[in-house]
Order: structure tokens, then C-alpha cells, then sequence
């Protein structure tokens, strides 16, 4: 009969549109910006850098401006300058800090690739998606200020990688101060050993543990 | 007939080309600002009054030499990009370049990522299938309700897609050598749910579609391609089967691990806008096969060859070009390597640029209006056909 | 399939002024091609679609690449007698040549009836500028036309005998070939703040015109 096929097609729409006001599920859109709907923690944004206290953000950023993220970004969006100076970084050693650190976010492209290649765990995809501005240049050329985020924010957006990361990275600081342990030593034991007279004892310092390099 | 050239003014050019033997025929462009072009594609079409009479694609408004790009960036800074060929299909997109690459360095694959590689292949395929009879339909005339319900379940893919990948459709998955991540256990029962409930939803896309009057009268016998002419320009994917050649490079070269899915190719008898439609349902019905059978077998085991490298891979000088059957059509990389760090040549083998070869035979004698279906049927998008 | 070899030892005995080769492939991948000369590439074209064995309809891939003039040292050791009666003294003499740049295209076939492939055939044209130029396989696979239109338009080799050679992705009044490996860039682009290279010195000024902090 001419016409059923387009009967039949009206009466599914009829079955979605009466179905919708009976059954929440088939209701498939939410009313943003009032609702939001929960993102999965593997959801991707722009970068952020790492920062182990959200008080001072510039003083314990992870990144240690090793500038490989920079050669590896496709699009080339990154910018490193080292510092001339040193300070602690995550695992205590001495290291170079990034004096300048910019992406500029008109020319990111969300691709991770940064993410994967960093050795240190510093710099991490963000979940912020409400990131339109109304000034086309300067406003989307961020600097570290503007790219910090404290390792507590890192947790509350993805608690299992973040989790995951912390622990890695207690144990390497573990180990390096171990090992910074026993070089101590077997330095005081060097220089103990030359000052003893040759008949004494020998020093009763302990051998240097083998150590657990990271 | 004395065409003068024709000088785009930005918007719609009508004029007038005399003709002793027709009268006044019309020169119209269509596009780039159309909705009807599925992007910023233009048509120059002649028409002898409705009728088609010539018709001459304009490409290149999306142009940004992805190629010259390829080559002037790192083999994996590469892989990001090649999402945004096909934005419809950044899966199969990666797929694709990670198989080129890896036959050119020598790497293998393990199983499990293999597994992951087709599930992920399949879900694309059928995103794109949904997605395209959406805008098939909403091309015919059939204005919001069927690409909305075609939208419901494609959104529920890409959000499988992005609680594995970190993005919807920027996936920038696959690896040289494996995936980025692994799926846990909570996210393949997700997908096993939708691929349970997504034949449900092909049937009532059909009670919907299929039977309808106005869509079979819109598209039987509409840009009808037969199979040689179809061989012979290229043609592949389901433009290719619907034409009546069983063609599918899953079968031909067995590539990934598809030599052990049973699954069936359908094809087309007529080859006509219905068919290509028709054969993107029943692929869907086969793709709900395999992922079935994907999911069943998928095996525990590491992700990523451990040979692979992330940074600094600099494979031997040599060549090669590896080519799956992505949903448009074939999806081909062909590199180059003089032994550095970035290719010497990268190249894209698009399915919808040489697709649109048959755009003017397809068209010729049918009405305007058709050639927005028929351009709709053959499934292009301009982020792959420009490059 | 038969290997590229026992395809070029056949082609040879059905045309024999034929100019084929076999070019190896080193890498894993171990795609050899036959290399033709562009004299003959449309008979061999011919062959290699309507040979029985063959059959290879279905034209996927066609892309063309540049290999610019390279200048190649060759390093030969030449001994000279030491006239004394001594052990003769070698020394390495060094000799430039340069060899000629030329524009390749290659054409990946495959097999729909008999499902086989690929047999890769890659031409040569005789150099860079005037001479780029080969003949153009579009009537033997239709496949070839739109990507033979990118090959001229994004690397400049003339097909003949093309029936619609014309720009397809750059415009019209466009005047290079930007697939070219010695094309260099226009300096049109729009100012972007990107801070690459030339760009970290504007960068800076736009910083420090804005009062922020001195990037």
C-alpha cells in the first residue's frame, strides 16, 4: 500500500517522542551549560604543568625544562627557556627549572604526545573545556603561571593515574635519597680511612649498600 | 557554446551559456558555503533547464598540504594529524599509518592490540555507517529526525572512544607497534552493551528509513555506477560493493587479525544511491558480527611490541605502503625513509577524493537536486579529500 | 603472484624495446618496483592490466616524489709506486659528480579480479623544470586522473595526453609547486604569537606591550 512505509516511520517517531516522557533513559540530551554531564577520567585538554603544592606553584613544578616535549610537539606550540640557576625538584635532586614555559593554546592540539614523552611526570592533560576568550592573542599564549596546577587538582580529575604517578615517583625519591645515603657514607668512610692511623682499627663504617638505581 | 571563465565571486555564480541547440543553459555553483556539499566543496554545474549537463567538482578549500606536513614532521608527530583526515574516522585513520609504518620499520603487533585494533576499527565503521545514512537521509529532504536518531547512537560510540582515548574524535590511539592505553575490563563490557543493544537500534532505523515511498522514489535508479566502470576508476568501499564487486581489503589482504572473523561482504545488484545506502546497513549488521566475535576471543597480554620505540624511531631506508578498508573506502599511507627521523615521502591514499572521480557520471541527465543525494551517497569528507 | 622479477623478465619477452627494471626495495617492507622508462610506460601499462596472469584493473595509490640534484662524492683509493722501492703510497682521491635531479611518480596496482597486488610501477621523468614531464596513465586507469591532477599541481610533473590537466587543490593563479622538496614558503602568513624561531622576538614585544610578564 502506498503510504505505509511512511505510516510505519511516523509511528516509530509517535513510540520516541510518547517513550521520552516515560522512560528518563531515552531521554539522550542534557541541558547544558545548567547540567554537565561527568567526563571520563581519560578525557584530554589542553596541558597543565604539575605542581606538588598548590602554595607555591612556581617553586615545585616538576617540569625540569628538559625541553623534550618541545621538540616532539607536533604542531610546535611549546616554548622552554632553561633557567641559569638549580633547585630541588620532585625527587630532590638538584635540577634546572623552566624560567619560561608557554603554549600557545590557539596552536595546541590536544594530542597527548607531550604527555607521553616527558620523563618526569610534569606536565599532564587538563579536563577544562570552558576555555573561550574574547582577546585572540595574548589570552591564548599561556605562560607557566597560567599553566600550574597542583598535584591535588591532578588527583581530583584523574585519581587512578595520579595515584599511580605519585606512587612511581615516592619510590624513586625513595631510592635517590638511599642512594644519596650511601654515597654520603662511603664518602665519610673515604675520608675517614686515610686520617686512622695504619695500626688501629679499621673504621666501623658500613660498606655502601649496592644502590637501587631508579 | 562559448563558456567565459568562470570567476568565482564567493557566493553563488548563475549565468547564462547560450546554446543554438538547448537554448539557455545555466551555469551554477554550488557550494562552498553549502550545507548540501558536506563541507566546503564546490560543484560547477551546467543544467539544460533541471537536467545535468556537466558537471566539474571544485576541491581544495581545506587544503593545508597535510603531506608536506608529514614530511616535515617526526613519524609519531605524524600520527596526531592523520586524525584529522577523516575526522569521522580517526581509528581507522591511525590504523592505517601504524600499518604502513610498522611494515617499513619491521615491528609486530600483539595479539591483544590487534584484538583492540579491530574493535575499535568496527566501532568506527559503524559510527560512520550511522552517521552517513543520517546525512544521506537529511539530503533527501528528510529533515532532523532520522539524523538525530542516527546522532543518539553514534554519540554513545564516540563516547566509548573517548573514555578509551581521551577524545571523541581526535582519538590519536594506535602506536607503531600497538595502542597507547589498554581497555580495562568495565570498558569492553560497555562496548559488548552497545554492540548487544545496537542491533535493536538498526531495526528500528529501518522501520523508520527503509520502507519509506519518498526515499526509494529519491534514490532508485539515482547515480547509477556499474561495476567495471567502478574498477576501473577506482572506486572502493561500499560505493564498490554496492556496484556489484566483491571487494574488501579485509578480505583480499587479511590484514590485522581479519583472517579470523567470519563475517560476510555484502553487495549490491544495482548500484544505484539505494544500494549504497542499503549496503552501509547490512555492513553494519556484519561490523555487530565481528565485534561479537571480537570481544568474545579478545585475549589478556601486553599492548605494545616491546621493540617499539615512542621517540627517536628512525627506520631503515626503504619504502612501503599499507592500505586497509577503512569506511569509505581503501585508506592507504605510502612512506618513504632515507634513514632519518621525519619520512622522506608521506603520502595519503584518500578513498574520498578518488571516489569523487565518478561525481560527473554519476550525475549527468539526473536533476539538481539528485546531485546532492547522489554527492551525499558517495560519503566525502573534506578534511581527507583536500589534505 | 609472480615477483616483480619473473613480471619484468615477462614484460621484457612480450615487449622487448621495453625500458624495465626491477628497483629494490631494502627495507622490511620489501615492495620492490618496476622501474619503466617513460618511453614505454603506457604500452607496459597496458600489458600489466589486460595480461591474463596480471590482470591488474584496479589502480589504487598514484603519487609522485622529488629527488632534487644531489651531489654525490664517490671516494676512490688511488696507489702510486714509491719510487725509492718502498710500500707503494695510497691516497684517497675524492671526485663530485652531480647527479641530475628528476620528479618520480609511482602507480600502486592491484588485482580486483584475481585479488593480488601490489605490483608497484614507478617513471621518471628526465628532469626538474622543462623536461618534467611523463605521459599520463589516465587512459589506461581512470583511477589516475584526480590524483595525476595533484601530482601536476603539487609537484609540477606535465602528464600527457592527461584529458583534463589542470590545478586541483592549489588555485588556479597559483604559480609553484609546494610538494617540491626546495619550495619555500610565502611570507603572507597572518601574525600569530607562536614563539618558534623568528616568531620569539614578536612574541616578546607582544608580551611586553601587553604588561605581562616577558615570554
Amino acid at each position: 500500500m502506498l503510504g505505509s512505509g511512511l505510516l510505519q516511520g511516523l509511528g516509530v517517531t509517535a513510540k520516541n517522542l510518547v517513550g521520552s516522557f516515560h522512560d528518563p533513559k531515552r531521554l539522550t540530551t542534557v541541558e547544558y551549560p545548567e547540567q554537565k554531564t561527568k567526563l571520563p577520567e581519560a578525557y584530554r585538554n589542553f596541558p597543565f604543568l604539575v605542581s606538588e603544592s598548590a602554595e607555591d606553584p612556581m617553586g615545585t613544578l616538576r617540569c625540569v625544562a628538559c625541553q623534550i616535549c618541545e621538540k616532539e610537539c607536533p604542531p610546535q606550540c611549546i616554548f622552554i627557556e632553561k633557567s641559569k640557576d638549580k633547585k630541588p625538584d620532585a625527587t630532590g635532586k638538584m635540577q634546572i627549572y623552566p624560567a619560561v614555559f608557554l603554549i600557545d593554546s590557539s596552536v595546541c592540539m590536544n594530542c597527548q604526545i607531550c604527555v607521553e614523552v616527558c620523563p618526569f611526570d610534569a606536565i599532564k592533560m587538563d579536563h577544562e573545556y570552558e576555555i573561550a576568550t574574547t582577546e585572540r592573542f595574548n589570552a591564548l599564549l599561556l605562560d607557566r603561571e597560567a599553566l600550574a596546577k597542583p598535584n591535588s587538582y591532578f588527583h581530583e580529575i584523574r585519581p587512578e593515574e595520579a595515584a599511580e604517578v605519585d606512587g612511581r615517583l615516592a619510590a624513586e625519591r625513595k631510592a635517590a635519597e638511599e642512594k644519596a645515603k650511601a654515597a654520603a657514607l662511603a664518602k665519610a668512610s673515604a675520608a675517614a680511612k686515610p686520617a686512622a692511623p695504619p695500626s688501629a682499627v679499621p673504621p666501623k663504617a658500613e660498606p655502601p649498600k649496592p644502590s637501587a638505581s631508579a | 557554446m562559448t563558456p567565459s571563465p568562470l570567476v568565482p565571486t564567493g557566493g553563488a555564480t548563475v549565468r547564462a551559456v547560450n546554446d543554438e541547440f538547448h537554448g539557455d543553459l545555466l551555469e551554477v555553483s554550488m557550494g562552498p558555503h553549502h550545507p548540501s556539499t558536506h563541507g566546503v566543496f564546490r560543484m560547477v554545474v551546467t543544467l539544460d533547464g533541471e537536467r545535468i549537463t556537466k558537471l566539474k567538482p571544485v576541491l581544495g578549500y581545506l587544503h593545508r598540504n597535510h603531506e608536506k606536513i608529514g614530511e616535515s614532521t617526526s613519524y609519531l608527530g605524524s600520527m596526531p594529524y592523520t586524525d584529522r583526515l577523516d575526522y569521522l574516522n580517526a581509528m581507522t585513520n591511525n590504523w592505517a599509518y601504524a600499518l604502513a609504518v610498522e611494515r617499513l620499520g619491521g615491528l609486530s603487533v600483539p595479539e591483544r592490540a590487534e584484538y583492540l585494533r579491530v574493535i575499535l576499527a568496527e566501532l568506527s565503521r559503524l559510527q560512520n555507517h550511522v552517521c552517513l545514512a543520517g546525512f544521506l537521509l537529511q539530503d533527501t529532504g528528510a529533515s532532523g529526525t532520522p539524523l538525530m536518531y542516527a546522532f543518539r547512537e553514534r554519540e554513545k560510540i564516540l563516547d566509548l572512544f573517548e573514555a578509551l582515548s581521551g577524545s571523541r574524535m581526535m582519538c590519536n590511539f594506535q602506536r607503531f607497534g600497538g595502542c597507547r592505553t589498554d581497555a580495562s575490563p568495565a570498558w569492553l563490557a560497555q562496548v559488548a552493551a552497545l554492540v548487544g543493544g545496537f542491533g535493536r537500534f538498526l531495526d528500528e532505523f529501518e522501520e523508520l528509513i527503509t520502507g519509506n515511498e519518498i526515499l526509494m522514489a529519491r534514490t532508485q535508479g539515482v547515480g547509477v555506477l556499474k561495476g567495471p566502470a567502478a574498477v576501473a576508476a577506482g572506486i572502493t568501499g561500499p560505493m564498490l560493493r554496492a556496484a556489484g564487486v566483491g571487494y574488501d581489503i579485509r578480505k583480499v589482504d587479511g590484514y590485522g587479525l581479519y583472517p579470523r572473523f567470519t563475517f560476510r561482504v555484502p553487495i549490491g545488484a544495482h548500484g544505484d544511491t539505494y544500494d549504497r545506502y542499503m549496503i552501509r546497513i547490512l555492513e553494519m549488521r556484519e561490523s555487530i558480527g565481528i565485534l561479537e566475535q571480537a570481544l568474545r576471543d579478545i585475549p589478556a597480554g601486553p599492548i605494545m611490541d616491546p621493540k617499539a620505540k615512542l621517540r627517536g624511531f628512525r627506520p631503515k631506508p626503504g619504502e612501503s605502503y599499507g592500505r586497509i578498508e577503512g569506511p569509505k573506502g581503501e585508506i592507504g599511507f605510502y612512506l618513504i625513509s632515507d634513514g632519518s627521523a621525519n619520512p622522506y615521502r608521506y603520502r595519503v591514499r584518500p578513498p574520498s577524493f578518488v571516489n569523487l572521480t565518478v561525481l560527473e557520471d554519476l550525475c549527468l541527465g539526473h536533476t539538481i537536486a539528485d546531485s546532492v543525494v547522489i554527492l551525499g551517497s558517495i560519503d566525502i569528507v573534506l578534511g581527507e579529500v583536500d589534505r | 603472484m609472480e615477483t616483480p622479477d619473473q613480471i619484468c623478465s615477462r614484460i621484457l619477452s612480450r615487449l622487448p624495446g621495453a625500458e624495465v627494471s626491477v628497483l629494490q626495495n631494502p627495507g622490511p617492507a620489501a615492495q620492490h618496483s618496476l622501474l619503466v622508462g617513460r618511453q614505454s610506460v603506457l604500452e607496459v601499462a597496458e600489458f600489466l592490466r589486460d595480461d591474463p596472469e596480471l590482470r591488474l584493473d584496479y589502480c589504487s595509490n598514484v603519487t609522485g616524489v622529488d629527488w632534487p640534484e644531489k651531489i654525490i662524492v664517490d671516494v676512490s683509493k688511488v696507489s702510486t709506486p714509491d719510487p725509492a722501492g718502498g710500500a707503494p703510497k695510497v691516497t684517497e682521491v675524492k671526485t663530485e659528480r652531480v647527479q641530475p635531479g628528476y620528479l618520480e611518480v609511482v602507480y600502486h596496482l592491484y588485482s580486483v579480479s584475481l585479488r593480488h597486488g601490489p605490483v608497484i610501477l614507478r617513471t621518471r621523468t628526465a628532469g626538474r623544470d622543462a623536461l618534467a614531464a611523463v605521459p599520463s596513465l589516465t587512459p589506461v586507469w581512470r583511477s589516475a586522473e584526480f590524483q595525476e591532477r595533484e601530482i601536476f599541481d603539487l609537484f609540477g610533473v606535465v602528464f600527457e595526453n592527461h584529458p583534463d590537466l589542470r590545478r586541483i587543490l592549489m588555485w588556479d593563479g597559483f604559480k609553484d609547486h609546494p610538494m617540491r622538496r626546495d619550495y619555500v614558503e610565502p611570507e603572507d602568513y597572518e601574525w600569530e604569537p607562536t614563539p618558534h624561531g623568528d616568531l620569539v622576538e614578536k612574541a616578546k614585544k607582544a608580551r611586553a606591550q601587553a604588561g605581562g610578564t616577558p615570554g
